[in-house]
Parts: C-alpha cells; sequence; structure tokens
C-alpha cells in the first residue's frame, strides 16, 4: 500500500527523547496519514507511549520535530497548547476515569473543557452513551463498572471533544478478549468517520485481527514498519 | 458565569468545614487589623479636638504702654500659623480666673492689685502634621520686647502624637503579619482543593481546557473566602463597637467626642485587602500546582 501520496497529518522528524542518560527515542521519523489505523507495537520499554506522548505535548521531544496537522510542536506558544490537545483524544491503558465522578459527569467533563455549549453537553453525553452502549449506565460509579466497560466510557470520553486523532495507550491492555473486541471495533467506527487512530500495543493478535499499518520501535529506533491486513 | 459560580460553589460545599476555617481566619485578621484602625480614626478624632483648642498663651510685661501692645499684636497676626488672636486685659482675667475657681473665688478677694497681666490669646491653625510649627513660634513671640512669658502644651501633646505614630507602626507591621498568615491559610485550603482533584484537573488538560477553565473556579472560590472573611471581620468589629457605644455613651458626653464606624472609605478598601488576600493565596498555590 503505498502511503507517499497522502497528506501526512503528522510528521516525526528525526525524534530524539532522553531521559537523564536513558535515551527512550533515537532518530525517530514516522509520517502518519490522515485517517490511518496505525499500530506502534514493540517490547516493553521500546518507547511506544513515550512516542505517544510527544505527539500531543505530553513531554517535550529532546532533539528532532514533530509536525501536528501543520503545526510544528517545538515553536508552539503556551497558550495555543490546549488548542493543540483539542486535536487528540486520549485513551490510556489504565483508562484514568474521574473516581468521584459518574460516567456521565466523566464524558461531561470533556465536553466543557474544550468548550462544548452547555445546552448542547447533555445531548451529545447521551449520544456518546448510546454509541458506546453505556446509556444505561451514566449515573454509575467507575467502581462498580466492569474494566470492559470503563473503558468503553474512556473512549466516549475521547471523542467527546471531536478530536481528529486518537491515541490509544494498551487499549486493550488490561481487557478480556470480547471487550477488547469491541473497543477495537468503536476505534475503526470513529476512524471510518475521519479520525486518525494511533494505537500502542505488543498485543500482534489484535493486531492481525483489526488489520493496519504497524510500525514496531526496538529500543527506540524504528525497527520495522509493514501493512497487515484484516484477518477474515 | 453561573455555571463558573454554580462550579465554585459545589467545590465549596464540598469542603464545608476547611473552607470555613479559612474564612474564620481571614474574618479574625481583618477584625484585628480593623480594630487597629478604628482607634487611630478615633485618636485622630481626639487628636483633632485638642490641636483645635490649643492656644499660646502670651503674657505681656507689667509695664508696657498701649502703643507696645498694638505692635506686639501687628507682629502677631502677620504669622501665617495663627488663626486668631485674643487680647485679653488684666481685668478680665482676674474674671475668668475667680470664675474658674468657683466656690474658691474667695482667695482672691483680699488682693489689693490685680496680679495677673495682659495677655493675648492666640490660636493657630494646627494639624496633627505640623503641630511641631508651635515651638519655633512660641520662640519667635517669646523673643519680642515686653513679651514676659509664653505658655503652651507642647510636651504633653508631642509624646502623645509620638506615642500614636508608634502605635500606627506597629499596627501596620501586625496588619502585614496578618495578612501573611491570611494568604498562607488560603493558599494552603487551595493547595488541597488542587491535589484532591489533581486527576480531573490532569485529565483536563491533557483533553484541551484552557488555563483559565482550570483556574477560574479556584479564584472565585478565593474571592468568596476573601469576602466572606471581609465582611465577617468588619460586621463583627460593627457590632462590638455598638455594645461599646451602648455601655459608654453614659459616661462621654457625646457633643464632646463621638463613638463612630470606620469611614465607607476605609470599610470598603478593608474589603477589598481582604479580597486581594483571598487571591494572592489562590494565585501562589496554582502556580505551584500548575508547574508542577
Amino acid at each position: 500500500m503505498a502511503y507517499e501520496d497522502k497528506s501526512a497529518m503528522i510528521r516525526i522528524l528525526h525524534v530524539h527523547k532522553r531521559y537523564g542518560s536513558k535515551n527512550a527515542l533515537r532518530d525517530v521519523t514516522l509520517d502518519i496519514f490522515d485517517k490511518e489505523f496505525l499500530f506502534i507495537s514493540g517490547p516493553s520499554g521500546a518507547g511506544k507511549t513515550t512516542l505517544l506522548k510527544l505527539l500531543y505535548l505530553g513531554e517535550k521531544v529532546t532533539g528532532g520535530n514533530i509536525i501536528v496537522d501543520g503545526q510544528n510542536l517545538s515553536r508552539i506558544p503556551r497558550r495555543e497548547l490546549p488548542f493543540l490537545r483539542r486535536k487528540f483524544g486520549i485513551i490510556f491503558q489504565d483508562f484514568k476515569l474521574i473516581p468521584g465522578k459518574s460516567v456521565y459527569e466523566n464524558i461531561a467533563l470533556v465536553a466543557e473543557a474544550v468548550g462544548t455549549r452547555r445546552k448542547l453537553i447533555r445531548k451529545k453525553v447521551g449520544s456518546l452513551l448510546r454509541n458506546v452502549g453505556m446509556e444505561d449506565r451514566a449515573d454509575a460509579l467507575p467502581r462498580s463498572l466492569s474494566g470492559g466497560e470503563q473503558q468503553r466510557v474512556a473512549v466516549a470520553r475521547a471523542i467527546a471533544g471531536n478530536p481528529k486523532i486518537i491515541v490509544a495507550d494498551e487499549p486493550t491492555g488490561s481487557l478480556d478478549p470480547e471487550s477488547a473486541d469491541v473497543i477495537m471495533d468503536l476505534l475503526r467506527q470513529y476512524r471510518n468517520l475521519g479520525a486518525t487512530i494511533i494505537i500502542a500495543t505488543h498485543d500482534t493478535q489484535r493486531i492481525r485481527s483489526t488489520g493496519g499499518r504497524v510500525i514496531i520501535l526496538r529500543e527506540g529506533r524504528v525497527e520495522s514498519a509493514c501493512v497487515i491486513p484484516k484477518m477474515e | 458565569m453561573i455555571y463558573l459560580l454554580k462550579r465554585s460553589l459545589k467545590d465549596m460545599l464540598s469542603r464545608l468545614f476547611l473552607n470555613t476555617l479559612t474564612i474564620i481566619s481571614i474574618a479574625m485578621a481583618v477584625l484585628i487589623f480593623s480594630a487597629a484602625l478604628l482607634f487611630f480614626v478615633h485618636a485622630d478624632q481626639l487628636l483633632r479636638i485638642w490641636l483645635a483648642d490649643l492656644r499660646i498663651m502670651v503674657y505681656l510685661k507689667k509695664d508696657i504702654s498701649e502703643a507696645e501692645t498694638g505692635h506686639i499684636r501687628e507682629q502677631i497676626e502677620k504669622m501665617p500659623e495663627v488663626a486668631e488672636l485674643v487680647f485679653i486685659p488684666k481685668e478680665k482675667a482676674l474674671n475668668r480666673f475667680r470664675q474658674q475657681m468657683g466656690k474658691q473665688a474667695s482667695l482672691a478677694e483680699g488682693l489689693r492689685e490685680n496680679p495677673l497681666p495682659d495677655s493675648f490669646e492666640v490660636r493657630l491653625f494646627l494639624s496633627a502634621g505640623n503641630w511641631k510649627a508651635v515651638a519655633p513660634l512660641a520662640g519667635q513671640i517669646a523673643e519680642m520686647a515686653k513679651v514676659e512669658d509664653v505658655e503652651y502644651g507642647e510636651q504633653w501633646l508631642g509624646k502623645f502624637i509620638h506615642i500614636l505614630n508608634l502605635f500606627r507602626m506597629s499596627a501596620y507591621v501586625l496588619g502585614g503579619i496578618f495578612f501573611l498568615a491570611a494568604v498562607f491559610f488560603v493558599a494552603n485550603t487551595i493547595r488541597l482543593v488542587l491535589w484532591s482533584r489533581r486527576e480531573e484537573i490532569e485529565i483536563m488538560r491533557l483533553f484541551g481546557a484552557t488555563e483559565s477553565f482550570i483556574k477560574d473556579p479556584f479564584y472565585l472560590q478565593a474571592l468568596f473566602m476573601g469576602t466572606a472573611g471581609g465582611v465577617s471581620g468588619l460586621g463583627g468589629l460593627y457590632l462590638i463597637l455598638q455594645i461599646i457605644s451602648q455601655n459608654t455613651a453614659v459616661y462621654v458626653p457625646q457633643e464632646f467626642f463621638q463613638l463612630r464606624f470606620l469611614p465607607l472609605e476605609t470599610a470598603l478598601a478593608i474589603l477589598a485587602g481582604s479580597m486581594l488576600t483571598g487571591w494572592t493565596g489562590c494565585f501562589f498555590s496554582l502556580r505551584q500546582f500548575l508547574k508542577s
């Protein structure tokens, strides 16, 4: 599959990231395209999570440049940072739902944070809950939900701000296979609506069953890249 | 704005005890500082009464002629600090002495001649700022020919003003300490709230909330604490003043000296200072927290 003729949503150019004396990423160069379903794979400590964090400026690069939707992250002023982050929806392996807030409030929080009009929030959150099949658990607290349900809420929260890019760090890592399938289906549906999906995972079985481009990282370097078709 | 208020109110109600303690600490700081200010307002009032009443008595020599008296009058009247000059002939002085002595007036009955001299009573344009002008002025008058003696109450007045200024300085220092203590209380309260909501704040930041979206509810909360503390402190002082005023009305003649509350602009300035206290505490907490 030829990607060279597509416009790059994200350009990662000779990026280095160092924590003290440890090199987390070394000279990583990579284009991520619009509406792409991309897996970043590799063993633990390969730099997958670090690479994702660099994209939404959860961390800063030590060297090199990252360009997101035409914006060079190294030159982005502090006041513009929230607006860059609104381009991303983030999904974490440990869900990171606010324990004291209900399912509805967890999703509404993000909708409010990105400036959704108050009148529209109820409608929007209701629609998101229906999409992830959680409309009957709107008032439940996260601790009363299963892992799969919590991750579905996290997916709804990630798309509450209508992001262009979804970044998911091991989104199925702590889920049973059935729940993991549901999450991957939800992400694929959102990709079909026009978003770019980037998933960090070491679950090769999940990559094979879903299909997409795969970048393998090892010791902070891009080791290989390939396209895996969806297993029928 | 209504939504912002609701968010702040919800936060405050969820930590009612902590917020109440902070409001009380601000109120105490405001009460003590305002009480000191109120003391100075009344001390200044007393000082103004005394200064308005302060006169230099110029006693003339016995052998003075009318022309010489007129000359001294002219010289004193030329002085810019002089507000009023009254000539008191020795006969009038004796009558005044008799009246002041009351039942003891008989003491003056046996006198063969009037021992009192002619004099001038000089009233000055005085304020707490220029009371020191009395001494050189009195010195100038004393050096005039045919002036026997000059009297005024400079010493006790100077001591009073010195003590008052010392109290004033102490009050400013104390006020500064209370301000810092109140800022510390607010900062800690906000820090605790921030700490308990750190996950929520982290999520809001990662999903693109602006700094003002995150900070505004905390500033509103701190401003509310400052306002509530200021109003409570000033209200408490007003109540205390009412109680004191009712109990002292019998002893202090109202036409001479009146207990009254702080001027409106001073009370408003204290309230603004109290709000600033809340804002400052919040500012430091947020700056520290959001940097980390």
